[in-house]
């Protein structure tokens, strides 16, 4: 058991350092412009089917960890990490609020779909179309509705429409994972709760979502990493200040003078996911109980 | 108790509408099982033997005909809790214990939490898993799992017991040691057993009658009582009146040669 971990984490350094490795490679081996195909010679003609190495292009992984270490802009502001550091905390502490928002809504939709056949063939359509609007046209609709809340008093901070647009990824593997959990169970399950005289809400609560659970904790995990991405393009397409995502902007639009430092907080945005990821999967830890299998042993 | 028969059918029958047509799972069924009677019914497939089972379980409803337990209508019974059922598969719940399982229709009806621990120990002792009670259930064997769900039927203390097809899954051995700690356990508790069963032996084993069902459309042909003593023991599957009775019970099954005739 020890040295399966072991291996998992030699393999997991491995990975990363492989990455590294052809990065490094291809910025040694490849020409500076890149390789373009086609196109007359003057710039922006043909079509680029490798990428330029230079150093503004691609700077050196080691370029990237040192610029963590210096000065965010110049001056006496905080080091980059600092700043990568608080900015994260800002938006995973969105994240989470959406990702909380999302299970609920997902859990409450899983829910009702489960106990009415109608609303499940009404609903189910339209929450996987949802997903096929794409969060940018939709960020700006969420924010001026937020804003038009605002105006007419009630509290509505802008960082609540960036959860609320983080959640409309998150609830979508919630509704769907849960719902299929919630249809687990095999009906001799449910025949026999039905001859214990259990009504709607013990069955739910004692077979129902018990057998959710191992449907629940991946939607949960993806439901994680899915609010880290809508908060993080949220925040860019309304314009929300202090999160990573703005950061990442703001530092990619410097990025010819200064080509080390988005990588900075592209590192955090990472780093948020897998943070999240692995909060969920503390949560799954409380609850190996329920993912047990009934095959004999 | 009053002395109302355990399940009294009367006049049975059951249709399942179909795209293609109503069905005829059950036509006609009178049946009165007696308080403490071990009653198997036996058939081919579709001869409506688990159909009749659910529904004195209300878990389907009777389309004609009178059904009681207990004098009760099914329904009734049911929301009373005077029946406990098993099936095929066990059915545990795997994230719940061996105990847990057990304490399940407990919790359910709200006993008080000494009262269940006390329960499951008589229970778990019953059906001889007492070391097993704090394991989970894929740390058992088929056998075991059979003989919680058996021990969690009989939770309530119910007075009918409703088995469809329960030692199907399991392998000869095993299942002809639970044959025979099942007719203990139902003379131990008094309660009357209403037994599915595709295996003419086993029918045979347990019963004091075995219903002979056919199908198309499902109906009881013929009643078979045993007359064995109550208390039922390896000796007996040896005996020439078992041997007698599986016989009889097989030429019921499988009918002169003229129903066959009719049946093709």
């Amino acid at each position: 058991m020890m040295t399966r971990r072991a291996a998992a984490a030699i393999w997991g350094v491995v990975g990363v350092a492989a990455v590294v490795a052809l990065w490094e490679l291809y910025k040694f081996l490849g020409p500076a412009d890149g390789v373009v195909i086609g196109g007359d010679g003057s710039t922006g003609s043909g079509v680029m089917i490798l990428p330029r190495t230079h150093d503004r292009a691609m700077p050196h992984v080691w370029e990237m960890v040192a610029r963590l270490f210096a000065s965010t802009s110049g001056g006496d502001t905080p080091p980059l990490w600092v700043s990568v550091l608080s900015a994260g905390g800002v938006t995973l502490g969105i994240a989470a609020a959406g990702w909380v928002i999302g299970v609920l809504v997902g859990g409450i939709l899983a829910i009702a779909m489960q106990r009415w056949r109608l609303i499940e063939w009404g609903l189910l359509p339209w929450i996987v179309v949802s997903q096929t609007v794409p969060l940018i046209a939709f960020a700006p609709v969420v924010n001026a509705l937020g804003g038009q809340l605002a105006r007419e008093g009630i509290p509505w901070p802008q960082w609540l429409s960036v959860a609320v647009i983080a959640s409309y990824l998150a609830f979508f593997p919630v509704a769907i994972g849960m719902l299929r959990g919630l249809q687990a169970p095999d009906s001799i399950h449910v025949d026999l709760l039905r001859t214990y005289a259990a009504g709607y809400g013990t069955t739910l609560r004692r077979l129902r979502l018990p057998a959710a659970v191992p449907y629940l904790l991946p939607a949960l995990r993806l439901a994680a990493a899915a609010a880290v991405v809508g908060a993080v393009v949220a925040e860019v397409s309304i314009g929300m200040r202090g999160g990573i995502g703005r950061m990442l902007i703001q530092l990619a639009g410097q990025a010819s003078s200064d080509p080390a430092a988005p990588w900075g907080p592209t590192f955090g945005t990472i780093a948020l996911g897998l943070v999240a990821a692995a909060s969920v999967a503390l949560v799954g830890t409380g609850l190996k109980n329920y993912r047990r299998g009934e095959e004999t042993a | 108790m009053s002395t109302a028969p355990a399940v009294r059918a009367a006049g049975v029958g059951k249709i399942f509408p179909t795209r293609t047509g109503d069905v005829v799972a059950l036509t006609d069924v009178d049946l009165d099982v007696a308080p403490g009677e071990f009653v198997s019914l036996i058939g081919p497939s579709g001869c409506g033997k688990s159909t009749l089972l659910r529904l004195i379980a209300d878990l389907d409803a009777a389309t004609t005909g009178t059904l009681e337990i207990f004098g009760k209508p099914a329904a009734t019974a049911r929301l009373d809790q005077d029946y406990g059922m098993a099936f095929q598969q066990a059915g545990l719940l795997p994230w719940r214990t061996i105990a847990e399982n057990i304490a399940l229709p407990l919790e359910i009806q709200r006993v008080t939490k000494a009262e269940r621990t006390e329960r499951v120990a008589e229970l778990a002792e019953l059906v001889g898993l007492t070391d097993f009670v704090q394991r989970y259930p894929d740390q058992l064997s088929g056998g075991m799992q059979q003989r919680v769900a058996i021990a969690r039927s009989l939770a309530a203390r119910p007075k009918l017991l409703l088995m469809d097809e329960p030692f199907g899954a399991l392998d000869e051995m095993t299942r002809e040691r639970l044959q025979a700690e099942l007719t203990r356990i139902a003379a131990e508790t008094g309660a009357a057993v209403v037994f599915v069963t595709h295996s003419i032996p086993e029918a045979v084993f347990l019963s004091d009658r075995v219903v002979v069902m056919s199908p198309r459309p499902g109906r009881i042909t013929t009643v078979i009582p045993t007359r064995f003593d109550r208390i039922r023991d390896e000796a007996l599957r040896e005996s020439t009146e078992y041997f007698a009775k599986v016989t009889e019970v097989r030429e019921a099954l499988h009918g002169t040669p003229a129903t066959r005739a009719n049946e093709r």
